[in-house]
């Protein structure tokens, strides 16, 4: 019954809260215009805004909240780590980090972006499980989250040493980045942000069998036939794919896939085929009300976003942190 | 039939071993820590390789089956499972059908029996629809053997399945090792408790430093002599009085003058 209740109304207050984003801005346009404008009939300049403003940042907002939410589903389920999520372990700054590289070399287009950061999210993902195996933390939660953390920060450091040599004007630009935002959506990074997240979340639901059996361990899931090593690098990988791509096209936005799949599971999806499909509505849901509220709570400013999925997600994590000790 | 014959570096767990399970019998693996039974179990999970020697199940190489196909015939229950996160019990048996399963297909008639059957031959119905956070020791230990039943296959490999249940989980969990391999598996249990092995395993293997150091029958294997040597301690070895023919291992304290020491 609840798990109805958490589809329907999911769903509900996503497309509630897309109207209301597409709504909401310097020139608020009225609830019936909307309908009119995402139609292509009414005013011009109504329709231009919303084709060519607020629809890309939604959609931005949308696909960055459902690969993160899926992100975080299948990292928290093949790690057993209930804290894990690309943020926290690294896989989001190391993200930043190729993604900053690229853009300095003039790499960064729509399309290589996504992979440059990709690049530097495994790297980090990597130097994160390999602090935490060489700290003897296997067993333990917190140690691979501590690595996660540590290199999130070596990843800040080393962007803040790329950028320090960098123009004052593109330097405002990166810092906004780091701090999370869809306000430069447009059409094409929507639909490369689109097509890797499609592509992503199908292999994560293919294996998300997987995803369950790793769950119970490592000796379990080899006793149940899985080749645990491998199935958890793959799954890894795909996750950073993800959080590389929203990295790439809206920067750091943390703990939308640490809250979303505890919130889903809380609603009495456990399985990890509905778990990740629901934490890509969720997390959808998530990210488009927080970037509407940054956009609404102080105005006529912008909030970045990533400060407010923080606002968030730190006293969430710090519930969970008190649960799991 | 299972074969394992396992040898390994100068430092292995196991240097050479070799036993088998039939069915239809409960074959006991036991031994000092250390002795190589937990290694035993890996090796048989497929978690650890081995260095020569061969595993065959059904007079097939193991390493010529596939991992899944190998987890068809084989169940293993590891010592140490904790969940992270929960599942209701009956999701969390029809794991056990994994190796049956395809990437998308969804459960099939087979499936649901096998996981039925499973949860009742473990006495779970009452617990089915728990969730496997809010289980006491012995029921998660019962939710963790229909897992393995309903895994299917003909052998099941138990390491330590009784660790922290108090005497009446214990007991009722080795009789339900007893009426499974009398159902016609082939049981190999990995236990410490010799007192419960002599009375329901039917053979019983002696590790000790990665060597099989005796084996056969419950009553054959524990000599006193034997145990003594293997777990360095002063035991001594008496008959059981609830069964005939079944012998009752009584560890003794040390004289007080060595205890002093």
């Amino acid at each position: 019954m609840i798990r109805h209740l958490f589809w329907i109304g999911t769903a509900l207050a996503l497309v509630a809260l897309v109207i209301a984003a597409v709504a909401f801005g310097a020139v608020p346009i009225p609830l019936g215009s909307v309908v009119d404008g995402l139609a292509g009939h009414g005013d011009p300049a109504a329709v231009a805004i919303i084709r060519e403003l607020r629809l890309p940042r939604v959609a931005l907002a949308l696909l960055v909240g459902a690969g993160l939410g899926m992100a975080g589903a299948a990292l928290q389920g093949s790690l057993r780590n209930p804290l894990a999520e690309p943020y926290l372990l690294g896989v989001s700054g190391g993200a930043a980090v190729g993604a900053v590289i690229a853009t300095t070399a003039g790499l960064g287009g729509a399309a290589t972006l996504p992979l440059a950061a990709f690049a530097g999210a495994a790297l980090a993902t990597g130097a994160a499980l390999l602090v935490a195996r060489a700290a003897g933390g296997h067993a333990d939660n917190r140690v691979l989250l501590m690595a996660g953390v540590m290199i999130g920060a070596f990843a800040n450091a080393a962007i803040m040493v790329a950028l320090s040599g960098a123009p004052a004007e593109s330097v405002r630009g990166a810092l906004w980045w780091m701090m999370g935002s869809v306000a430069d959506a447009s059409w094409p990074s929507v639909a490369w942000l689109g097509a890797y997240t499609l592509a992503a979340g199908i292999a994560l639901l293919a294996l998300a069998r997987e995803i369950d059996v790793l769950a119970l361990g490592a000796e379990p899931a080899s006793g149940l036939g899985l080749d645990a090593a491998r199935a958890g690098r793959r799954i890894f990988l795909l996750s950073s794919l993800l959080a590389a791509a929203t990295v790439a096209s809206a920067g750091l936005v943390g703990f939308v896939g640490l809250v979303v799949p505890h919130v889903v599971r809380g609603a009495g999806v456990r399985r990890h085929r509905p778990l990740i499909a629901g934490c890509a509505l969720a997390g959808a849901t998530l990210v488009v009300g927080a970037d509407l509220a940054a956009r609404v709570l102080r105005p006529p400013g912008e909030l970045p976003l990533g400060a407010v999925t923080a606002m968030i997600g730190v006293p969430f994590f710090l519930v969970q942190l008190r649960r799991l000790s | 039939m299972l074969v394992v014959h396992y040898r390994g570096r100068p430092e292995a767990a196991l240097r050479d071993v070799s036993l088998q399970a039939r069915r239809g019998r409960v074959t006991a693996v036991a031994g000092p820590n250390g002795s190589g039974k937990s290694t035993l179990v890996r090796v048989l999970v497929g978690a650890q390789p081995i260095a020569s020697g061969s595993i065959e199940i059904d007079g097939i190489d193991a390493r010529r089956l596939g991992r899944l196909e190998r987890a068809r015939k084989i169940a293993v229950i590891t010592q140490r499972e904790e969940p992270v996160f929960a599942l209701p019990v009956r999701e969390y048996v029809a794991l056990g059908r994994y190796p049956h399963e395809g990437p998308w297909r969804g459960a099939t008639a087979e499936d649901e029996s096998a996981v039925g059957v499973a949860i009742e031959q473990a006495e779970l119905g009452a617990l089915a629809d728990r969730s496997t956070q809010q289980l006491s020791g012995g029921e998660w230990q019962r939710v963790r053997l229909a897992r393995a039943l309903a895994q299917g296959g003909d052998a099941l490999v138990l390491d330590e399945p009784t660790t922290f249940l108090d005497i009446a989980h214990e007991m009722a969990m080795f009789e339900l090792f007893a009426a499974i391999a009398r159902a016609g598996r082939a049981v190999l249990l990995v236990s410490h408790q010799l007192n419960l092995v002599a009375r329901f395993a039917d053979d019983l293997v002696l590790l000790h430093r990665g060597l099989v150091v005796a084996s056969g029958t419950p009553a054959d294997v524990m000599q006193a002599h034997t145990l003594e040597q293997v777990y360095d301690w002063p035991v001594v070895v008496t008959r059981d009085p609830a069964h005939a023919g079944v012998p009752s291992l009584i560890p003794l304290r040390r004289p007080r003058s060595e205890a002093a020491q």
